[in-house]
């Protein structure tokens, strides 16, 4: 249950601080939850990438869907040199997931240091 | 160990951060730009339009509705100019606003800032043509005239309130990718923006490369390769037109002709040359010639192919006018359109405008420069050149004074550009950097109403020089060959001349009531494209180089035709026939030598033979004649060629076309490299033999239908491929009214019928977005290429309720 608390917590303070602060703010939104929701690191990481590639693989599903994925293919053409807009939003995902994964378990890692008993 | 391996982890966040936020590791900042929240995917979104969207402002005077129809085309309705001006600065942003800002970048010369040194060269030969520095000066004048001024002011407030509205989301994909942000608007850059307009249609220059050809050929060479007639001439201002007399003439000075340039000496190698394609058709018929009994102005300009489109579609409506057409997005104004009363378009007037004086420096450091026996002191431009991730390059520029006229040395020992030996010093004579207020030209035809008002309008042309056409509702067609032209004495200008004596500068400008011009005349249509302005006997000297065969096609069909339809237009504008190709290559196969042919070849020579000359895009014969063509051209004259500098004017293709038209001997049919002396079967079979060979080749990788050869596309201004568009189905060629070259063709293609309610119908290749990611970024380019048109719909106050508006946007005093 706190799993699936802290993965919501993580999309949730990430999707909000994206909204005025730079993409990286992602973050500090993964960093912030594994430091206060206490897990194993492994599991923070897990929250921070499940997050991230979640938030994020569904952010550019809707969008994509609301342009006929017109873009999409263009897009995929300019970053991956072929036409494989799946491809694409996965790739986006795992970006936004390891940032995000690696922020989670550094969060996790500084609260065993900073906070006695955890 | 628990704070070492948390450093760990916190580092390599910190550095995965870095390496997606910057190129330092990976070629592009991944993280920033597939970010679904800020990064390109954003601009997917941007087709989620708002039916409503209302912005308060408090530059505006008055209210503003702005009515986006189906195309995305918007109806501006305004209570007062200035606003309405303001509207459509607002709107060129909204919707182009990095091709804008990119255009001007490049005119001014400084691409560098963007994509580092590799545009240097480019950027200081742009900066050395005085790019810049014309623009600086066209913005003072232009700015002396308070309407102009007003508009200007207005058009660069609306682009500004759209810049600074922006958040880094909206940003337009290209500064995301580039790396870099909008800057302020200004009127400068829009006078840069019409300076490059002149760069791309008034800058062609063959000093050098027929200097060079001066100096490598006999005198009896010379003058075959490069006549200064042509046979079949058709002018624009045709012969029976009654032409002012010259109010004075120009005088050659006494050393022209024994000026040679020494055998070997070579001035240049290479040069940047505006493409030599870029012409355009415009034609306008009579009432007494169509249908409706009313006036119908045709114009297809014809430009580099670009996403997005150099054009961008619009009506403006004031109480003091309501016009309807193609804009610059960069420019105010309405540029090629029509209004309430009139229709108006332009072609390119094509005369040389552009050329190189060799200049005498005193010494080494270039102070003092030698005119008419005595030494005078150089003005110093010094341009800063911004490159991208190293220290700025300053190049400091001598100009020099000829007579009334400043100069810059464009070439010298400081800048070759890889061109020059660097031993010369050359400075550019250019009508472009005259003062002049050409915005005006167009600010009135958008408000014109009759002949006079026209002929008013047409005077603040100046540069580039134009063919403008124009009908009325009253029923008057005319067309003037406009421009700030050089009265020239013969042959001046063809090569480069010496800028140490008065005697070879241009001496005074043709004079304004001197233009030659078509008024309502007795065959009852007007028409231009490209060709040589008027006949020979014309007593300036308008240089060699004139595309003619449009011209005659079109002039040929509008003899022809009577009660014309638009949809005649449309068709005309259409037409695919090779004018070329109909009257040389009967000529060519009818000197085949067909004895030597094989079974293959001779298939081939059937369905040449069989040929209806329409180079139509399905078909492989137009490829198999443009082939032969080029070979022929090829064989006859390499062999002279070797060996010739770097850089020398090859002739032009009607020069070999009429010569053989003519029947003549020539003696370039001779190859110079073998021991018998080849006559004309001899070359145009070897040549159509070599052709044969060519088209195995492309039938076996499929390249042999005329769409795949002649290869039409609209590339991206950036020439990023995924935003280009390529591999469709396209008629036409070069020597076609429907002038499809590769990237270059019909940029806008425009018919108005000028009957009480007005009707008109245009199309353009791209879409009234610049956002590669919207649906509307490239939308005409299917129809366009299927040779089909829009319905204009010049939209009434009245239809606010229409159900072809998609979206209205209402601007208001805050």
């Amino acid at each position: 249950m706190k799993f699936i608390i802290a993965i919501i917590c993580t999309a949730a303070s990430a999707f909000a601080l994206s909204l005025f602060m730079p993409w990286w703010s992602i973050a500090i939104a993964s960093f912030i939850v594994g430091f206060f929701l206490a897990q194993k690191n492994y599991v923070s990481f897990l929250v921070g990438f499940i997050a991230l590639f979640l938030l994020w693989t569904i952010l550019c599903l809707i969008i994509s869907s609301g342009n006929n994925d017109l873009f999409s293919h263009k897009f995929s053409m300019l970053i991956l040199q072929k036409d494989n807009p799946i491809l694409l939003i996965i790739a986006t995902g795992i970006i936004g997931g390891t940032v995000a994964g690696f922020a989670g378990l550094a969060g996790s890692m500084a609260r065993k240091i900073f906070v006695k008993n955890s | 160990m628990r704070i070492l391996s948390f450093l760990l982890v916190a580092l390599v966040t910190i550095g995965l951060i870095i390496i997606l936020n910057t190129s330092l590791v990976l070629k592009a900042p991944l993280g920033a730009l597939l970010s679904p929240q800020q990064g390109l995917w954003q601009n997917a979104k941007s087709d989620i339009e708002k039916k409503q969207i209302d912005i308060k402002t408090d530059k505006l005077v008055g209210k503003v509705n702005v009515y986006l129809d189906e195309r995305l085309v918007p109806h501006v309705f305004a209570e007062q100019d200035k606003d309405a001006y303001f509207v459509q600065g607002y709107l060129h942003a909204k919707y182009r606003l990095w091709q804008m800002e990119f255009q001007t970048i490049a005119a001014a010369g400084n691409l560098s800032s963007i994509v580092g040194n590799i545009a240097l060269q480019r950027d200081r030969e742009f900066k050395r043509l005085g790019m810049e520095w014309a623009a600086e000066q066209a913005t003072i004048e232009m700015e002396k005239d308070a309407e102009i001024k007003m508009a200007c002011d207005a058009y660069t407030q609306g682009v500004n309130e759209y810049i600074n509205s922006l958040t880094a989301a909206d940003l337009p994909v290209e500064y995301k990718l580039l790396g870099y942000q909008p800057q302020q608007w200004s009127n400068k850059k829009s006078m840069l923006f019409l300076k490059y307009m002149s760069y791309d249609l008034a800058s062609a220059a063959d000093d050098f490369e027929m200097t060079n050809a001066k100096s490598f050929f006999t005198k009896e060479q010379f003058d075959l390769l490069y006549p200064a007639t042509q046979d079949s001439l058709d002018p624009i201002i045709p012969a029976s037109t009654a032409l002012p007399k010259p109010a004075r003439l120009p005088v050659a000075p006494q050393l022209a002709d024994s000026l040679t340039t020494k055998k070997g000496d070579v001035v240049i190698n290479e040069q940047m040359q505006p493409d030599r394609e870029n012409g355009s058709n415009n034609w306008a018929v009579a009432g007494s010639k169509t249908k409706s009994g009313y006036p119908i102005l045709c114009n297809d300009p014809h430009l580099g192919l670009n996403l997005p489109s150099l054009w961008y579609e619009m009506q403006l409506n004031t109480p003091n006018m309501n016009v309807y057409g193609a804009t610059f997005p960069g420019s105010p104004c309405v540029i090629i359109g029509f209004n309430d009363s009139c229709a108006f378009g332009f072609t390119n007037g094509g005369r040389d405008v552009r050329d190189y004086y060799e200049i005498s420096f005193k010494s080494n450091n270039r102070e003092e420069y030698l005119y008419n026996g005595t030494y005078h002191k150089t003005i110093w431009r010094v341009d800063t050149i911004k490159i991208k991730g190293e220290k700025d390059f300053i190049d400091s520029v001598a100009y020099v004074k000829l007579g009334e006229d400043i100069c810059p040395v464009m070439y010298d020992k400081t800048f070759t550009g890889n061109k020059t030996n660097g031993t010369k010093n050359y400075a550019v004579r250019w009508t472009a950097h005259d003062k002049g207020n050409e915005l005006k030209l167009f600010y009135l035809l958008d408000r014109a109403k009759n002949y006079q008002d026209y002929t008013e309008a047409a005077k603040y042309l100046l540069t580039p020089g134009q063919n403008i056409i124009f009908a009325a509702k009253n029923g008057d067609i005319a067309l003037r060959t406009q421009g700030n032209w050089p009265a020239k004495w013969k042959g001046q200008g063809d090569f480069v001349m010496p800028g140490t004596d008065s005697s070879f500068l241009w001496q005074f400008m043709i004079p304004q009531n001197e233009v030659p011009l078509q008024y309502n005349p007795e065959r009852a249509f007007v028409s231009s494209a490209n060709q040589k302005p008027v006949p020979q006997d014309y007593p300036y000297y308008l240089g060699r180089v004139y595309p003619e065969y449009r011209g005659l096609t079109i002039n040929n069909k509008l003899r022809a035709m009577t009660n014309i339809t638009p949809q005649d237009m449309m068709t005309l504008q259409s037409n695919n026939e090779d004018g070329l190709a109909r009257i040389i290559l009967p000529r060519i196969l009818s000197t085949l030598n067909v004895s030597i042919l094989n079974g293959e070849q001779l298939k081939i020579l059937d369905s040449l033979g069989k040929w209806d000359f329409v180079n139509r895009g399905t078909s492989t014969t137009p490829t198999m004649y443009d082939l032969i063509w080029k070979n022929l051209n090829d064989t006859i004259y390499s062999d002279e060629f070797k060996g010739a500098p770097g850089k020398v004017k090859r002739p032009l293709e009607s020069t070999l076309a009429e010569t053989m038209l003519r029947g003549e001997d020539y003696v370039f049919y001779d190859n110079i490299n073998t021991a018998q002396t080849e006559i004309i079967s001899d070359v145009t079979t070897m040549a159509f033999i070599k052709m044969c060979d060519t088209v195995t080749a492309l039938r076996k990788s499929g390249g042999l239908m005329w769409s795949k050869y002649n290869n039409v596309r609209v590339t991206h201004l950036a020439r990023l491929e995924p935003f280009s568009r390529s591999g469709f189905m396209a008629n036409g060629g070069r020597n076609s009214i429907n002038a499809n070259h590769g990237t270059h063709g019909p940029s806008w293609r425009m018919v108005v019928s000028l009957t009480p309610e007005t009707e008109a119908w245009g199309i353009y290749p791209g879409g009234q977005s610049g956002n590669p990611a919207s649906k509307y970024y490239d939308d005409f380019v299917g129809d366009w290429a299927a040779e089909k048109y829009y319905k204009l719909w010049v939209m009434k106050v009245t239809e606010a309720s229409d159900k072809r508006i998609q979206s209205t946007i209402s601007f208001s005093k805050n």
